[in-house]
């Protein structure tokens, strides 16, 4: 009885149809459990997580210098900043828009540096719908490699304030 | 009668047989009346919400939507729940183990400061002075006495934690009850025993945030920090809710058909794997996060095995494998005629049956996935994520909630339930609103559209964004969402007519079912039988277990599916 005192002894092992749910269940429970260290080492696609600290401002200055290095155009008043093909990118988020656009090449892996300059923000790469989460104070270094060609936006998707819902940018991938 | 009551204290249910502490029937009765409060200011939050989302309609306007955003996620996820959770815990270690209150002081404690932090929280978050989400991640800044009102709010949670412990000190030292505990009293243990380091977290996360809101830190605790601790209390606490509604499962699985475990050892162990395996698994929240590994994000939130995983699969059988074994005894056979021949009409019942459907098939299943490491990468603050949780929290152990309380207002407030008709369909509109919301949320999250965003428009955006593709959905969440919000306010008034206004019902309840389903029930609650005798076996809940287990896996690898499609990323 659920409401009342079970019988004096309780304690036995399951039999029947339970027992049997409870190994399937078991070895579903394997399969998911397998699934995730396979995809480590076969999948392409994990967050490591890698971050470095980062003190107040000096994530702001890494960025403008990346911008004063590789910036070559300019769009929507924002700098279009093309980094060697391999190299280090830095992209930033404050109050409120991804700065700066860059500029990628097709089927080359970057390491794009995301911060924040204010509060934590949601990095939201559209239409493929990858998702990585960005905090103050840490430098996070998502090591990814265009598959194809054209105008990707960035959104915030972590509130960060009154203007969190205007707060966009831009990958431009060319071959 | 126990040696520890008072008789002039307490009073025999005539309807149950069980004995009822006046004083815990009082606490029971302020904290169910505080958690529909809670849910009406939720409820109406909600349709406010749903109406913003869908996009033709447009109500609110940005700062309004994060305002009420934050209004709606801790009165529906911290208030109602937690209140309800209250009047659970003074049930099940009183009337259950037939014993009476531990400590009147702790439950005017429990109650008083619950209160106090709910009208700060609420004052706080409608005088613009705390938008920043329910999460309230560092560095956003709520004025102070936001975190001081949720922590006055826990440490009532704690003071009501503390008395339960009391009572099953009592009951065993006075010996009230024989053997081990009812299985939903061992269930709501361990809700109470997952509260207390859920409590713990929230203390540590919190009460640093309030000094520096205070001015007296310089600095806002570190945001990684802060979500890694965070976490330790907002997903914990979504673990006693589990626990709490499982323990209402088998509570109304037996009120409403007379079912009993087949197996008590196997439920009590899944009980247990919920404590042992699920605090560390919060870490399913940080998934995308930097400064955290990938081994440490595999290792957390699967804790290498799915073991609460394992526990709900476990529970997912249990509950309507004895509701089937129950109706058979009845004489109802066929593969499904236990379904069929359920007390549909019983509001207790549907609820409950609901809530078990909607949890596994929905919660459960997308839970899981989203909550595996790399998955979460196409997933993490999209809408696919409230997309879940609504169908765990809401659809899950809000509607369980309900059904309850369709039990706790005659029993325990001794009023009739009016508009009994409308009684009967709410469990309905309200888990068909929720689905359709959820169903919506997690179509319009596969295309990118981020939860806590007003709208899709990024009007005034320096670089425009289409996702245009998703209004269908958005719509879904609307239509569904307004449903949903309407359910909750019928229930809301339903409650509140029968406890404020409704008519006595001399303490005999007006049952549900039809005298003939009443009497079998009575009599299977009543005498001595067992769901493993020959010819009870449940056969169509294993069936319903398979179909379960083949969507599971499809919705699964579908999703690795979904993964192989996006760009190579480490």
């Amino acid at each position: 009885m659920s409401i009342h005192n079970p019988p004096r002894k309780w304690l036995e092992a399951p039999h029947g149809f339970e027992r049997l749910w409870i190994g399937i269940a078991l070895l579903w429970c394997l399969v998911l459990s397998a699934a995730m260290p396979y995809w480590h080492f076969k999948g392409k696609q994990t967050s490591a997580g890698e971050a470095y600290t980062v003190k107040p401002g000096q994530f702001e200055e890494r960025v403008s210098r990346f911008v004063d290095a590789y910036q070559v155009d300019e769009k929507n008043g924002l700098p279009v900043v093309a980094p060697p093909p391999g190299s280090d990118a830095y992209l930033i988020g404050k109050s409120w828009q991804w700065y700066p656009i860059l500029k990628l090449k097709k089927g080359v892996e970057y390491r794009v540096h995301v911060g924040s300059g204010d509060y934590q923000h949601g990095f939201s790469l559209l239409p493929m719908n990858m998702n990585f989460h960005v905090v103050p104070g840490y430098d996070h270094v998502i090591t990814l490699t265009p598959t194809e060609t054209g105008e990707f936006p960035i959104i915030c998707n972590e509130f960060c304030g009154a203007g969190h819902h205007t707060m966009t940018g831009l990958i431009i991938v060319e071959e | 009668m126990a040696t520890n009551m008072l008789t002039e204290k307490m009073r025999t249910c005539l309807t149950t047989g069980l004995n009822i502490d006046l004083d815990a029937q009082r606490f029971i009765k302020v904290n169910a009346v505080a958690a529909v409060v809670s849910l009406l200011v939720g409820a109406v939050a909600a349709i406010l919400l749903a109406l913003t989302r869908w996009e033709t309609v447009g109500l609110l306007d940005p700062i309004d939507y994060y305002k009420v955003i934050t209004l709606h996620g801790l009165n529906m996820l911290v208030f109602w729940i937690l209140f309800m959770e209250m009047a659970i815990l003074y049930f099940a270690g009183t009337t259950l183990l037939n014993c009476r209150n531990f400590s009147k002081l702790l439950g005017y404690g429990q109650f008083a400061l619950m209160v106090i932090g709910f009208l700060i929280v609420n004052y706080s978050i409608l005088a613009d002075r705390a938008t920043v989400m329910m999460t309230s991640y560092v560095p956003l800044k709520a004025e102070q006495e936001f975190y001081l009102g949720l922590i006055l709010f826990a440490v009532g949670a704690l003071l009501g934690v503390t008395n339960f412990f009391g009572n099953l000190y009592i009951a065993k030292r006075d010996k009230t009850y024989k053997g081990a505990m009812p299985l939903v009293t061992f269930g709501a243990l361990t809700a109470a025993i997952i509260a207390v380091f859920t409590i713990v977290h929230g203390a540590i996360a919190l009460i640093p945030t309030w000094f520096w809101s205070l001015g007296l830190l310089e600095n806002a605790p570190d945001g990684a920090w802060y979500r890694l601790i965070w976490w330790g209390f907002g997903h914990c606490s979504q673990q006693i809710n589990v626990a709490a509604m499982v323990a209402v499962w088998y509570f109304l699985a037996t009120l409403t058909t007379g079912a009993r475990p087949l197996n008590q050892t196997v439920c009590r162990m899944a009980f247990l794997m919920y404590i042992l395996f699920i605090n560390l698994a919060s870490a399913h929240h940080l998934l995308v996060d930097p400064g955290v590994s990938a081994p440490w994000k595999m290792w957390n939130t699967s804790y290498a095995l799915y073991l609460a995983v394992l526990a709900s699969m476990i529970h997912g059988f249990t509950v309507p494998a004895a509701v089937e074994c129950a109706q058979r005894k009845r004489g109802i056979s066929g593969l499904f005629g236990w379904l069929t021949r359920a007390p549909w009409k019983d509001p207790g019942f549907s609820a409950f049956f609901l809530s078990l459907v909607i949890f596994g098939f929905g919660g459960g299943i997308t839970g899981v996935t989203l909550g595996t490491h790399q998955i979460n990468i196409i997933a993490h603050n999209t809408l696919r994520i409230p997309g879940h949780f609504h169908v765990t929290v809401a659809g899950g152990t809000s509607l369980a909630f309900m059904g309850l309380a369709y039990y706790v207002i005659p029993l325990i407030f001794q009023k009739e339930v009016p508009l009994r008709k409308l009684a009967r369909i709410q469990p309905y509109i309200f888990a068909v609103g929720i689905c359709v919301m959820a169903i919506g949320m997690t179509l319009a999250g596969s295309l990118g559209v981020p939860r806590r965003h007003p709208d899709v428009d990024f009007t005034g955006a320096k670089v425009a964004v289409d996702l245009g593709d998703a209004a269908p959905f958005l719509a879904m969440v609307g239509i569904g969402g307004t449903i949903a919000a309407l359910g909750a306010l019928i229930f809301c008034v339903l409650a509140a007519w029968a406890v404020f206004i409704g008519k006595t019902n001399k303490g005999v309840m007006t049952s549900w079912q039809t005298p003939e389903q009443t009497k079998l029930t009575m009599q299977l609650i009543t005498t001595s039988w067992s769901p493993n005798e020959k010819g009870l076996k449940p056969k169509g809940t294993v069936v319903l277990t398979f179909i379960f287990l083949a969507t599971f896996a499809v919705y699964y690898f579908a999703n690795w599916k979904a993964l192989v499609d996006v760009w190579p990323v480490k």
